[in-house]
């Protein structure tokens, strides 16, 4: 909300004189039916590793986050320029891999990783376009630019909260809202169907979206955008290969299929092909793809530039594509497996932010900072036993935005993710997920985590 | 619409129907408790009877018919597998498992339901004794839910499956609750246009709303006239009969057959039907009224199973045969 030199950003000067206006009790009143609200319309996630009540609810704090038309066009420009990258990078480790022949990328990098699927070779999804939604993290720092953190190419969850989000909280301020001119989000359900259908060549093609179940932590989003899409929700079960064709079983028996969004993991999409151990997904499912008969988004093999090893390196595929400077910078990397960087991290560990190169969610991550001698000793341990799967980064002071706490408004650090699509357009939605951290002094912002989120208000020029 | 989806729905309708019937049950029951003259018992065993869970409820409770038991038997017991808490939570399951099918109200309302039977679980509300508005509520809850369905719902695949689960339901639970209170009631015949068997026998119509309107089709109180109007009457929504010829047309919209029949399903409710239709009351009391209600729900039973093969099943699509062509 404020600057480095302690004043308000202009976006908030109207939001403050609004604030000041209204008592701290009915902004606990406003909070609660926020939480009313998220409650009746079964806005809940499945938590991980917790058996008690399998249904909590994401919080939504009551304040949004605003965020003015200036900075929004960096991250719009920075986005599209990344994500046009990271799909000719991703085209080009299927085809000719000439980024590795030219050394910029080391071709261990792409060897050791678990995303890069070999049965993937010399396929040619629709328009050539492999990462159709993409939910990327940003960050800002201490000095007020914005850093992708990291890029989620796989299933990016949370848009749905960003949807509903604004449902409730445009109703909270709605004269505020009004006044400052937000642009809507409500056309994104429209956009991700045009995309879909648009990687079909059927002039009506069938859309479905493919579900783990009922159990898995993101069902609400997905019977959210099925219904805001009004397509069918299936499940593995519900669909058939005969032919190499993909067909869902439906009263009226088998009936053809041309798109799919998937919200289930690569290796688990085809038990024939990929992991034999999946209940999820489709026998024969692959080769239907393979064959061209079915779209698949995002296409299978993308994860492989969601890497955290390969995060380190996308300002050079930027470069080496389209011969530009990134637009938005990455957050300093130390990649463990080069030996100058590993000495580094074991050295300042305690300074540093370690993940885990294949996992997601603030799961296998250490805070050195937060974190007490004896993790970091087993992290020193994890690190050099297995250097490819690990990175580090500096800890960073993320930006904070006010916050309705139990004890009244307070800064709780916060990050940004914007949703993008592609097909046969390249559309960042004009809105995005701000998860919050919760917990004071906090910087961990995943839901699994304690953190929370916010609606962000992005404004017209 | 998709076999696992036109499941869901059909035991979305099931269960809201059930969830129904026992909160006008119980709520009845105890309206009925208060007029009752001083001295006289409570009578829960013919509700608990007639829901089919006696022997459960003995296991559970015993032989203590009371009220407490009673109540929380048929509306709060986790473990009962039909009580409202445990219907409204598989119907909640179920809408969850197709949301994006139903309007989003329905699901709001079925949510909110859900976590109102939670709360008044917590405060244990079957120990109270003021706490008879809450199954009004409850019953108001679910008749909202009809509203909504009726006046958003498109009368395409999903509505006609909905429907069938609650009319099969329905004639259930009608022809289970007329079969216990019937005999219950029967053998205080000398007291028949008594006070107390005029209260018994309105509270039998009550159960399944029906008592104002059979007051204008009949007038008195009969017990044979009152067996014609829950069975065979072919104006109220929620005799047997009815109920049939609802969930037959139901049937037709979705297989697009207008006559006779083009599945089994279809033509095991059509026997029923017709049955009924050619009945009268004569003849129900002449093959023996419990009895006919017997081989009743067991071919109510029987069409379930049958619309279940015709439509629900979904084949395993890991089969080698599958594989193969792949």
């Amino acid at each position: 909300m404020f600057d480095a030199s302690g004043s308000c950003r202009n976006a908030y000067l109207e939001f403050q004189n609004n604030l000041n206006r209204t008592s701290l009790r009915k902004l606990d009143q406003l909070q609660h039916s926020t939480y009313r609200a998220q409650m009746s319309m079964g806005m809940t996630f499945n938590v991980y590793h917790d058996n008690k009540g399998i249904e909590k609810i994401l919080p939504l704090d009551l304040f949004p986050r605003i965020i003015e038309h200036k900075e929004w066009s960096i991250i719009e420009t920075g986005l599209k320029q990344r994500i046009e990258a990271l799909n000719l990078f991703i085209d080009d480790l299927y085809h000719q891999q000439k980024i590795l022949k030219d050394k910029v990328i080391p071709k261990e990098i792409i060897a050791s990783s678990s995303g890069f699927l070999p049965e993937c070779k010399n396929l040619n999804p629709p328009r050539g376009v492999w990462c159709h939604i993409t939910g990327s993290d940003i960050v800002r720092d201490r000095d007020g630019k914005f850093y992708v953190l990291e890029d989620n190419l796989r299933c990016p969850s949370g848009v749905s909260y960003l949807l509903e989000n604004r449902e409730i909280i445009k109703q909270a301020f709605p004269r505020l809202f009004t006044g400052l001119g937000v642009r809507p989000v409500s056309e994104y359900p429209g956009m991700l169907l045009n995309m879909l259908q648009s990687l079909s060549r059927k002039e009506n093609p069938t859309v479905v979206l493919l579900t783990p179940g009922i159990y898995n932590s993101a069902y609400f989003e997905h019977s959210y955008l099925a219904q805001q899409m009004g397509i069918e929700l299936v499940t593995g079960q519900d669909l058939m290969v005969k032919d190499r064709r993909v067909f869902m079983q439906s009263t009226q028996g088998l009936l053809p299929v041309d798109v799919i969004y998937r919200r289930i993991d690569d290796t688990f999409l085809d038990p024939v092909t990929f992991n034999p151990q999946s209940m999820l997904g489709v026998p024969g499912i692959f080769e239907a793809y393979r064959s061209g008969n079915v779209a698949i988004a995002n296409a299978p093999g993308t994860g492989v530039a969601d890497d955290k090893a390969v995060y380190a390196y996308v300002p050079r595929i930027i470069e080496y594509y389209l011969d530009q400077k990134p637009v938005i910078e990455n957050v300093t990397t130390y990649l463990c497996n080069e030996e100058d960087d590993l000495k580094y991290v074991l050295e300042n560990i305690a300074s540093l932010v370690v993940k885990e190169t294949n996992a997601a969610g603030g799961y296998g991550m250490l805070i050195g900072p937060k974190a007490s001698q004896s993790e970091h000793e087993k992290f020193r341990h994890l690190v050099k036993k297995n250097p490819r799967n690990y990175i580090a980064q500096p800890t960073l002071s993320l930006s904070t935005v006010p916050t309705l706490t139990e004890k009244g408004i307070a800064p709780r650090h916060v990050d940004l993710r914007p949703y993008i699509l592609y097909g046969s357009s390249l559309d960042v939605l004009p809105g995005a997920l701000t998860r919050v951290a919760l917990v004071e002094g906090s910087l961990v912002v995943n839901s699994s985590q304690g953190g929370g989120s916010k609606d962000t208000w992005v404004l017209f020029e | 619409m998709l076999s696992r989806v036109a499941n869901s729905l059909f035991w979305l309708g099931r269960y809201l129907e059930r969830a129904e019937n026992y909160s006008r049950f119980i709520d009845v029951n105890l309206n009925l408790s208060i007029d009752l003259p001083t001295g006289l018992e409570e009578q829960w065993d013919p509700l608990i009877s007639a829901t089919g869970d006696r022997e459960y409820f003995l296991e559970l409770y015993g032989e203590k018919f009371n009220r407490e038991n009673a109540i929380h038997f048929l509306a709060f017991d986790e473990r009962n597998q039909n009580a409202i808490i445990s219907a409204v939570q598989k119907a909640r399951e179920n809408a969850r498992i197709v949301r994006e099918n139903i309007p989003r109200e329905t699901w709001e309302v079925l949510n909110e339901l859900h976590f109102y039977l939670k709360k008044k679980h917590q405060r244990e509300v079957w120990k109270k004794e003021d706490g008879g508005a809450c199954y009004k509520e409850i019953k108001n809850q679910l008749q909202l839910l009809n509203g909504i369905s009726y006046g958003t719902l498109p009368r395409t695949q999903g509505w006609f499956f909905t429907k069938i689960g609650q009319y099969l339901e329905r004639a259930d639970k009608t022809s289970r609750i007329l079969d216990v209170k019937y005999h219950y009631l029967l053998p205080s015949v000398e007291d028949v246009g008594s006070p107390l068997d005029f209260l018994h026998w309105t509270a039998l119509l009550k159960s399944v709303s029906g008592f104002n309107a059979y007051r204008r089709m009949f007038g008195k109180i009969d017990p044979a006239n009152i067996v014609q109007y829950l069975v065979l009457n072919r104006y109220f929504p929620r005799s047997i009969f009815f109920c049939l010829v609802e969930a037959e047309r139901c049937l037709h919209e979705i297989s697009q057959e207008p006559k006779g029949f083009s599945n089994p399903a279809e033509k095991a409710i059509g026997n029923l039907r017709a049955d009924l239709e050619y009945a009268d009351v004569n003849d129900l009391f002449g093959f023996g009224l419990h009895e006919y209600l017997d081989q009743l729900q067991i071919r109510l039973n029987r069409i379930s199973d049958a619309i279940d093969d015709q439509y629900f099943k979904i084949q395993p699509n890991f089969s080698p045969e599958f594989q193969k062509q792949s």
